[in-house]
């Protein structure tokens, strides 16, 4: 059996958003930019697309710009913003448990002179408004923290943490990637001036990230060259992505109550499965206050990628942000955020179901699990 | 970034050879990688001066326990001698090559080796001291 549980990392595309993109590549592949009929109808067509998205976020159609991943539209909004903006204040601030491609930027900007100051988490990996509030000064120029985290699927008062940088005369921005359809965005009525998405998190195609801004607000290309989005993005825009991305969207809100509900239904049988049958473990993160198909899992005495491996052996997919995972030796900074004990920061598995998970995909990914924990826990010295 | 560990690594980490404790062992070594997490204990039964028999504990990674698993078959029934320049290259050799952020895990096999020949001789010179 396959049993695909790492969502959070990317999801599978919807049929239905395959089927409207391929005509895009295959007729209507004109270049939105070309002043032939060609060029109109992919014109015509890219704006409905956008039209269509812009209404789901409540913001207006021409503050969208599409980019070719939300790490870029991540660095197009931190760096043009503070760069653009620099005579307003050099004081940025960020959440310890910020996505790599927001932690970059801002570090990246403290070369130039910015000052970042990161806010904490609590122990459950939510931002306490007040932390926020004791933080902001008069030279701050921009607040960014991530609606839903990636590692553990805490979701933040995005709404409140606006509110609060709005009224000390700061610039918003919610890198959002992670938190469709769990949360519904509203750029207006949450005073968010900037907010990041990406498609292939809500199964949309990859590789087509969208900035959201605010048009009253200075913000400088980062790739430069023709007159594309205003001069704020150049580059051919890539309307079958883009048509992909507002299809996908679309399909991710509609009926979003029933599916969270149906989604979190199964994860929570899954952890209390895995409780039930195992004991020793624990979830990082809070437990309502997170995105209803994310769970990330502390097996004690066990190693995460050991674990990981070894489930792939059986056909199961998840991700560890842990240590010896991936790219290197690190242990998860997002976890190290929540002062978790260090000896059980290599234990950590993340699941991340999404639609198309079934009862029985769980069922045997328990009955799998348990083979690999008791296998690993055999000869590991740590009891 | 995909592992893509090589078949015969992924072999000894899904059915590692000589796990477990040595009861009565002549040598313990217990060490620890402090950047990854990951620990080793290893346990040595020597009969002149030839390593009659050898395990290991790991919470490791899938090559932590594949590299100790792949070193403890090779130098069992090696003399102490031998063993002491045993090298981590002939694991990755072995194993038909590791991930380059993997290459760690065979030296840490091969320091284990080292510090339980170590605690072996330690524990030996005691005795002759005592004799």
């Amino acid at each position: 059996m396959k049993v695909y549980l790492d969502n959070a990392a990317t999801t599978k595309v919807d049929d239905k958003v395959v089927a409207k993109m391929q005509s895009y590549y295959l007729e209507k592949y004109g270049n939105p930019s070309s002043l032939h009929a060609k060029g109109e109808e992919a014109f015509q067509e890219l704006h409905q697309a956008k039209s269509q998205v812009a209404k789901l976020l409540n913001t207006d159609t021409i503050n969208l710009i599409f980019t070719g991943s939300a790490s870029e539209a991540n660095n197009f909004i931190i760096k043009g913003v503070a760069r653009a903006n620099k005579d307003k204040g050099k004081h940025i601030i960020i959440s310890n448990i910020e996505h790599p491609c927001v932690l970059g930027p801002a570090k990246e900007l403290t070369m130039e002179g910015f000052e970042v100051e990161y806010i904490p988490v609590n122990k459950k990996g939510l931002i306490q408004p007040s932390e926020l509030k004791k933080r902001l000064r008069k030279d701050t120029l921009l607040v960014s923290i991530m609606t839903a985290n990636n590692e553990i699927g805490t979701i933040q008062d995005i709404k409140k943490l606006a509110k609060l940088t709005k009224a000390n005369g700061s610039i918003f921005h919610t890198d959002a990637v992670q938190s469709v359809p769990d949360v519904k965005l509203d750029i207006k009525n949450d005073n968010i001036d900037f907010l990041t998405l990406s498609a292939h998190k809500f199964h949309g195609p990859k590789g087509v990230g969208l900035a959201c801004i605010n048009p009253n607000i200075k913000i400088r290309p980062l790739i430069s060259g023709s007159e594309q989005n205003k001069g704020l993005r150049a580059g051919t825009i890539d309307v079958p992505g883009i048509v992909g991305f507002a299809e996908a969207l679309k399909i991710a809100y509609q009926g979003r109550q029933t599916k969270i509900n149906q989604i979190k239904k199964l994860r929570n049988y899954f952890y209390n499965q895995l409780e039930k049958e195992l004991g020793d473990i624990s979830l990082n993160g809070d437990k309502d206050k997170r995105l209803a198909n994310n769970l990330n899992v502390c097996f004690k005495g066990v190693e995460g990628e050991a674990i990981l491996v070894d489930l792939s052996q059986k056909g199961i997919c998840v991700s560890t942000g842990s240590a010896c995972s991936a790219h290197n030796l690190k242990v998860s900074y997002v976890l190290q955020a929540l002062r978790i004990k260090s000896k059980y920061l290599n234990s950590n598995i993340r699941f991340s179901l999404s639609k198309y998970t079934t009862k029985k995909e769980l069922d045997y990914t328990i009955k799998e699990i348990k083979k690999t924990i008791k296998r690993l826990k055999n000869f590991s010295p740590i009891k | 970034m995909a592992l893509n560990y090589t078949k015969k690594t992924l072999n000894h980490f899904l059915k590692p050879k000589n796990i477990g404790e040595i009861k009565n062992a002549d040598a313990y070594a217990e060490l620890g990688n402090m950047v990854c997490g990951d620990q080793l204990n290893f346990s040595m039964k020597i009969e002149k001066g030839i390593i009659k028999d050898i395990k290991f504990m790991s919470f490791g990674c899938a090559s932590n326990i594949a590299t100790a698993s792949i070193m403890t078959e090779k130098v069992k029934g090696m003399s102490l001698e031998k063993a002491k320049k045993f090298d981590w290259n002939t694991i990755v050799k072995e194993l038909g090559g590791l991930p380059q952020q993997k290459i760690h895990c065979s030296i840490m096999a091969v320091e284990g080796l080292k510090k339980v020949i170590d605690n072996y001789e330690a524990r030996n010179k005691k005795k002759k001291v005592k004799k």
